[in-house]
């Protein structure tokens, strides 16, 4: 079994009386695939923001690479390796696209509070902005605003942003949510090509993508971890075809 | 986001040459108009710092004016010989500290929360020296001397000549101007100019936010204390007034009015304030409603202010040479 890169020991967060999340104890394994699968409500969009410092947990421990990251704020999780993209596009509308991702690539600065040299001189986030466009399939909208682009390509923006930091560890949220089958076809291809080399957790609704993506697969409902294991094995789940599966079944027949 | 493109750049120099020349025709009185206008310019400059590329909207900015103008007057007003110096350094250390602790609580905040601090914060300054006797209470205090800037015991401008006072107020604006322009295009300005976009994302992608944001409150709170101290040693006159409501009230319409996010925008605003208060009056003694009836139509129809229509002057007279760039 390869080097866990995150893991979480009894995670809880509850929102008044609401469980959001419920004793939920995860290893992720570098290099690998995790998707996190669940109806609606079942928590996965707290879990992410609960490892990505968005919200701070009730209860229970997140550890990055043996560190202790539970009460660290979004920018520290960022700062130290984790990316996360958004589930609702949440990129900078009135900027271009090379803007919008210099901004990440800027974060390779110690700090950023510099105040003299202008930035673009500076060849290293260049490189780095540059670097998370192509990978995106974005070099040739480098400088449209990115306002002004279509929904899949703020989606694919949204992603490139998180990559000109250059994390260890990606989370995404819903990346393919709301998209068309074409642009979901490509950012799918754009996710495969990431998880060649990059540690992916992953939450998706889109079944067709997560069972060709993933290595691992969580299924949360309610709040808590309902079966993790691969994909045959919960393709195969009594449990997860009563909890989800099933119904979804149902409901697409 | 505006990127200074090269017709601008032209119309700021013309605009710069017109001010280097304004002393030789225009009279006295003018002049010494012009200055103020200059040293409000360097308060509404700053302002836009916070409102136009971080996304403060700081209502209580008229009180570091204040600071620095009643520092200067308490700490220097009754000597004879004013190091200019010493004094500069020491009132806007000072003003950058208060600035400090008060950027410190408020930045916590956010949108009208916000305001409401700077506000709140504004007020008690302004009742701290509207209530002390002695520092003149609502008479203000005067100042005997103007600072002397000497180096090397050589005497280097006289700030008893309207003129002298005039270049050098105009040589601090402008670099104040070049200055700020610098920060904003080095990796902190990109910082904040994002933050103002989007806060939630640039925390996201590994910045303190709340650093920045204090950063930028000080240094703006810094140049308007710089405006204080030139307007206290323009006018060797202060009142509690300086730091009221409704001055930071004024100046945020000034930087509305100018356009936000431009820099040199509130500086047009400023000098289109000013200048219609001074001629209006003339016309008509409802010359407020005429100015109201102005700024709503500036806001109505011209959404970046003055400065966005010199964009899209520039934009469309000279847009072969902007294809591709967007303003």
């Amino acid at each position: 079994m390869s080097e866990i890169i995150l893991r979480t020991e009894h995670l809880c967060k509850n929102f008044g009386g609401l469980k959001a999340t419920d004793d939920v104890s995860l290893e992720f394994e570098r290099g690998k695939v995790h998707a996190i699968l669940g109806p609606n409500g079942a928590g996965k969009t707290t879990l992410i923001n609960l490892l990505s410092g968005e919200l701070l947990p009730s209860s229970g421990r997140i550890l990055f690479k043996g560190y202790d990251i539970t009460d660290a704020r979004p920018e520290k999780v960022s700062r130290i390796g984790i990316g996360r993209s958004f589930q609702k596009t949440n990129i900078l509308p009135g900027f271009s696209c090379l803007q919008n991702c210099w901004i990440g690539a800027q974060s390779c600065l110690i700090t950023s509070m510099r105040f003299f040299r202008p930035a673009k001189h500076l060849r290293m986030v260049h490189r780095r902005a540059d670097h998370a466009l192509q990978l995106c399939g974005l070099s040739n909208k480098r400088n449209q605003i990115a306002g002004t682009m279509s929904y899949g390509e703020q989606r694919q923006l949204e992603i490139a942003m998180m990559l000109a930091t250059e994390p260890e560890l990606l989370l995404l949220d819903e990346p393919l949510a709301g998209m068309g089958t074409e642009e979901s076809q490509q950012v799918t291809a754009l996710l495969k090509e990431l998880a060649k080399e990059q540690t992916l957790i992953l939450i998706e609704h889109d079944m067709d993508a997560v069972f060709s993506l993933a290595d691992r697969i969580t299924v949360m409902v309610d709040g808590a971890e309902l079966e993790t294991g691969s994909v045959e094995q919960i393709r195969n789940s009594q449990a997860v075809q009563d909890a989800y599966l099933g119904h979804d079944e149902e409901d697409a027949a | 986001m505006h990127t200074v493109t090269r017709p601008i750049i032209i119309f700021l120099c013309l605009c710069l040459a017109l001010l280097l020349l304004f002393p030789m025709v225009g009279s006295a009185f003018y002049t010494g108009l012009v200055t103020k206008i200059m040293i409000l310019s360097i308060f509404t400059i700053s302002l836009d710092l916070l409102i136009g590329f971080t996304g403060l909207v700081s209502f209580g900015h008229a009180a570091f004016f204040g600071i620095g103008a009643y520092l200067l007057a308490i700490l220097f007003g009754d000597l004879e010989h004013i190091n200019y110096w010493w004094s500069l350094t020491l009132t806007l250390s000072l003003t950058g500290l208060a600035a400090l602790l008060v950027g410190w609580l408020c930045i916590r905040t956010s949108g009208i929360y916000f305001i409401m601090l700077t506000l709140a914060f504004a007020q008690m300054f302004f009742y701290f020296f509207f209530e002390s006797p002695r520092f003149g209470g609502d008479d203000g205090i005067f100042m005997m001397n103007k600072p002397e800037i000497t180096l090397a015991t050589r005497q280097l401008v006289d700030l008893d000549n309207e003129h002298d006072f005039y270049y050098f107020v105009l040589a601090w604006l402008v670099g104040v101007y070049l200055f700020l322009s610098m920060i904003l295009r080095a990796p902190f300005g990109h910082v904040l100019i994002a933050i103002k976009a989007n806060e939630q994302r640039v925390r996201a992608l590994g910045y303190s936010t709340p650093h920045y944001k204090l950063v930028s409150f000080v240094i703006a709170g810094t140049i308007a204390g710089l405006a204080g101290f030139l307007e206290a040693a323009h006018t060797s006159f202060i009142t509690p007034a300086y730091l009221g409501w409704h001055e930071s009230g004024m100046a945020i319409m000034m930087v509305i009015l100018g356009g936000m996010g431009t820099l040199f925008g509130p500086v047009i605003g400023t000098f289109i304030v000013v200048l219609l208060q001074d001629f209006l009056p003339n016309f008509t003694e409802h010359w407020k409603l005429i100015m109201g009836g102005i700024i709503i139509f500036v806001v109505l129809f011209l959404p970046n202010g003055i400065a966005g229509l010199i964009y899209s002057i520039s934009n469309r007279f000279f847009s072969r040479e902007n294809s591709g760039r967007e303003g």
